[in-house]
């Protein structure tokens, strides 16, 4: 199977990434202050929302009935699109969505000398499909325009976050990267100097640069339209002033109605950012005679989406509205930053999407990136019940680790065995409680347990442990009891 | 009112102390309280990790244990939070409708150890004297799953002599989550580090919760800093009156 998702294939399991990733305080800081600056917002905003759980329901009812019928509403949406004067495509894989991409931009783009150019607006899926590799492998040249996405790519970097992609670089390291790959002479550190330098890099690109590539937020089926929410407006550039569009969307993204982008326009930027609304929402449909792209193809990307159709629990998964909400409340990602989860999609939804769009092969180890504490369901706008979901893929690991021989004599696996033994045997369960209170003397340092062996070295590597007490609560009770009969005799 | 009481397998080996708190409390209070000795452990570390398979006999003896209870008192938030979100759906994947209704009918009747004194028994001055400086961790199960809200922190606000102080970023995960202490032991101990700190800068010389597998990594983590700061579970400080002070 091909690499679906960004670097998975090659990148270490989590504990081991994570590892590394915090071990670079500055990120680690970085990664701190913004999720909590972004948190702070988005709770303001949506205290705000006296219906906001009604909303959350909404949201997640209409992408329950869109994925059930999902065939329906792609192939309305293709009709409405094309009657509108687009063209639509259908990728099976991120080789196909790629190779549809070249073709497309080689036949506008005729061959320049120098190699054809593209400018792009902010899509994850492009970063799925790894596209901009692909691209420059053809000969073709990508310019990424939303800030973040632009610092990334200048910085020869991964995108660290769905929503802010830059979010684990600071003003100071994003400065040097500019001096760098802009070749200025000077360059001053405030805010408003690295957004003037960025505006006169991209201007020249927004009027020059004739194909456009963008992502997508929303896919209506109704109307054939397509709809991009951003802060920024190098997105609407994009979008208006090339002669030819390129939009690759993930089949999830289509919606019924042009009345559920009501929904979804509440809860995407209050989700997102903490703003009441995105300062750019763009929609188009087709294409319109001397105004805006003259072409317009999308192209729809499965990527092993319709694999997780079947099932329910993985059904809800597609949910996703691309938030980052639930990175941003998620106290491992919090630690970690994005790049540790080895896959574009980070946080509490990569750590479910990744491993489900990969079949489980790169990526066994994300399902227990995880401490279960919810916060992620919590805020989640289409309430996508993410630990569920890890419990759920947790057991699907497990279950094939066991069909394995290694999986199945791996010390987690007996000592799960031995456990359950035990607790479904109360006497023999009792007898390994005493014997391990005799059993952990060898192990004691002073007041404590010292270094454990194994897989519980990690315990007691951070953290101190007390020795079990010689007496069980069940040991009390039947002391107790004795006691009792005794005095009443 | 006759009280069963489900200790859950850790307390039972490594928290006799919270066990005995629990009887203490229900028995001043004037019940009975029995401890039926089949009981051992509710699934959640099997089936939290993946082995649902294996989590599924421990369902059933959980069942065949408590089935004629009056009512169950479990001091671990996150025992009863299996219960209520799984058990359901364990019996419905395995098609057993025998065990499904078994199930429907025994779980309106656990209650988590705080939801037993308010919802149930209708308290929140349950008698209790500790005069100390005392903080609360809201674990995750008990704030996300269960909904508990704000009842431990009535009950405390009505032990005389307690001083309760508010924790700084208390709904953030102490980092224990079970099996990822072990599996991701280094951020694990990153958000035990910044729990510490929070529970350090209350000034508080007890911390309190209502899982004592939070308290033991919160502890492990005070105790390796060298903290003098002591957890308690919630049991134990609501069994202490001038009596035992």
């Amino acid at each position: 199977m091909s690499v679906r998702v960004g670097k998975t294939a090659t990148a270490p399991a989590f504990p081991v990434a994570a590892k590394k990733a915090m071990q670079d305080d500055q990120l680690r800081r970085n990664v701190h202050h913004a999720t909590s600056v972004i948190r702070g917002k988005r709770e303001l905003r949506v205290a705000e929302m006296p219906d906001w759980q009604r909303l959350r329901d909404a949201g997640h009812a209409i992408k329950d009935h869109t994925l059930l019928y999902l065939d329906h509403y792609l192939e309305m949406f293709e009709r409405n699109c094309e009657r509108a004067g687009g063209k639509v495509h259908w990728a099976r894989d991120a080789d196909e969505a790629n190779a549809i991409a070249i073709q497309l931009i080689q036949r506008y783009g005729g061959t320049e000398a120098g190699g054809i150019e593209a400018i792009k607006v902010k899509t994850m899926t492009s970063d799925e499909v790894q596209m901009n590799p692909a691209l420059e492998a053809a000969g073709i040249h990508p310019y990424e325009t939303d800030l973040a996405d632009m610092i990334v790519q200048m910085g020869e970097d991964q995108p660290s976050h769905i929503v802010v992609p830059a979010l684990h670089k600071n003003r100071h390291q994003i400065r040097e990267i500019f001096i760098k790959k802009m070749e200025l002479d000077s360059l001053g550190d405030q805010p408003a100097d690295l957004a003037d330098a960025a505006r006169v890099y991209l201007r020249e690109k927004f009027l020059r640069v004739k194909i456009g590539i963008s992502g997508a937020n929303y896919a209506i089926a109704e109307t054939g339209a397509v709809c991009v929410v951003e802060s920024e407006g190098n997105g609407r550039m994009c979008l208006t002033m090339p002669d030819v569009l390129i939009t690759l969307i993930g089949i999830e993204k289509v919606i019924p109605t042009f009345r559920d982008l009501d929904t979804f326009l509440q809860l995407l930027p209050r989700s997102a950012t903490g703003e009441r609304m995105n300062p750019y929402n763009s929609l188009w449909t087709g294409v319109h005679p001397g105004d805006g792209p003259q072409a317009f193809h999308v192209i729809l990307l499965d990527n092993g989406r319709t694999e997780l159709l079947e099932n329910e629990r993985e059904r809800e998964t597609l949910d996703c509205i691309r938030c980052g909400a639930c990175l941003n409340a998620c106290p491992v990602y919090r630690e970690t930053g994005g790049h540790a989860y080895g896959s574009i999609y980070s946080g509490p939804i990569g750590a479910i999407l990744s491993p489900q769009l990969q079949s489980m092969e790169h990526s066994r180890s994300l399902p227990y990136a995880s401490s279960l504490c919810g916060a992620c369901y919590e805020v989640c706008p289409v309430k996508i019940n993410i630990p569920e979901t890890l419990i759920h893929l947790r057991g699907r690991v497990v279950r094939e680790n066991q069909e394995t021989f290694l999986g199945s004599i791996a010390p987690e696996n007996l000592g799960m065995q031995l456990a359950a033994h035990l607790f479904t045997h109360p006497d023999e369960y009792e007898m390994a409680q005493s014997l391990a209170a005799i059993g952990q003397k060898p192990l004691m340092r002073g007041d404590l347990i010292g270094p454990l062996p194994g897989l519980l070295g990690g315990w007691t590597k951070f953290r101190d442990l007390a020795p079990i007490p010689s007496q069980s609560f069940r040991d009390w009770w039947k002391s107790r009891e004795k006691q009792q009969h005794k005095e009443a005799r | 009112m006759r009280i069963a009481l489900f200790v859950a397998c850790y307390n039972d080996t490594l928290f006799p102390r919270t066990g005995i708190a629990v009887t203490s409390v229900l028995e001043r209070l004037g019940h009975t309280v029995e401890f039926p000795m089949q009981q051992t452990c509710c699934g959640q570390m099997h089936y939290n990790t993946g082995y649902h398979n294996e989590a599924l006999p421990l369902l059933r003896q959980f069942v065949e244990t408590f089935r004629h209870a009056e009512a169950v008192c479990v001091p671990s938030a996150s025992c009863v939070a299996m219960m209520r979100e799984h058990y359901e759906l364990m019996a419905q994947k395995e098609n057993d409708e025998i065990l499904l209704a078994d199930v429907r009918a025994l779980l309106p009747r656990i209650y988590e150890f705080s939801e037993l004194l308010v919802d149930c028994l209708g308290l929140e001055d349950v008698g209790a004297y500790f005069p100390y400086k005392v903080t609360y961790h809201p674990s995750c199960h008990s704030l996300r799953m269960l909904h508990v809200a704000d009842k431990p922190l009535r009950l405390l606000r009505k032990v005389k002599g307690l001083e309760l102080i508010e924790l700084a970023n208390r709904e953030q995960c102490c980092g224990f989550g079970g099996t990822f202490a072990v599996k991701n032991p280094d951020v694990s101990a990153a958000m035990l580090k910044e729990k510490t700190t929070a529970v350090e800068g209350t000034g508080a010389s007890i911390c309190a919760a209502l899982d004592n597998s939070c308290l033991m990594q919160i502890w492990g983590g005070l105790h390796r800093e060298g903290s003098p700061i002591r957890t308690m579970h919630l049991a134990e400080i609501l069994a202490e009156t001038e009596a035992t002070q």
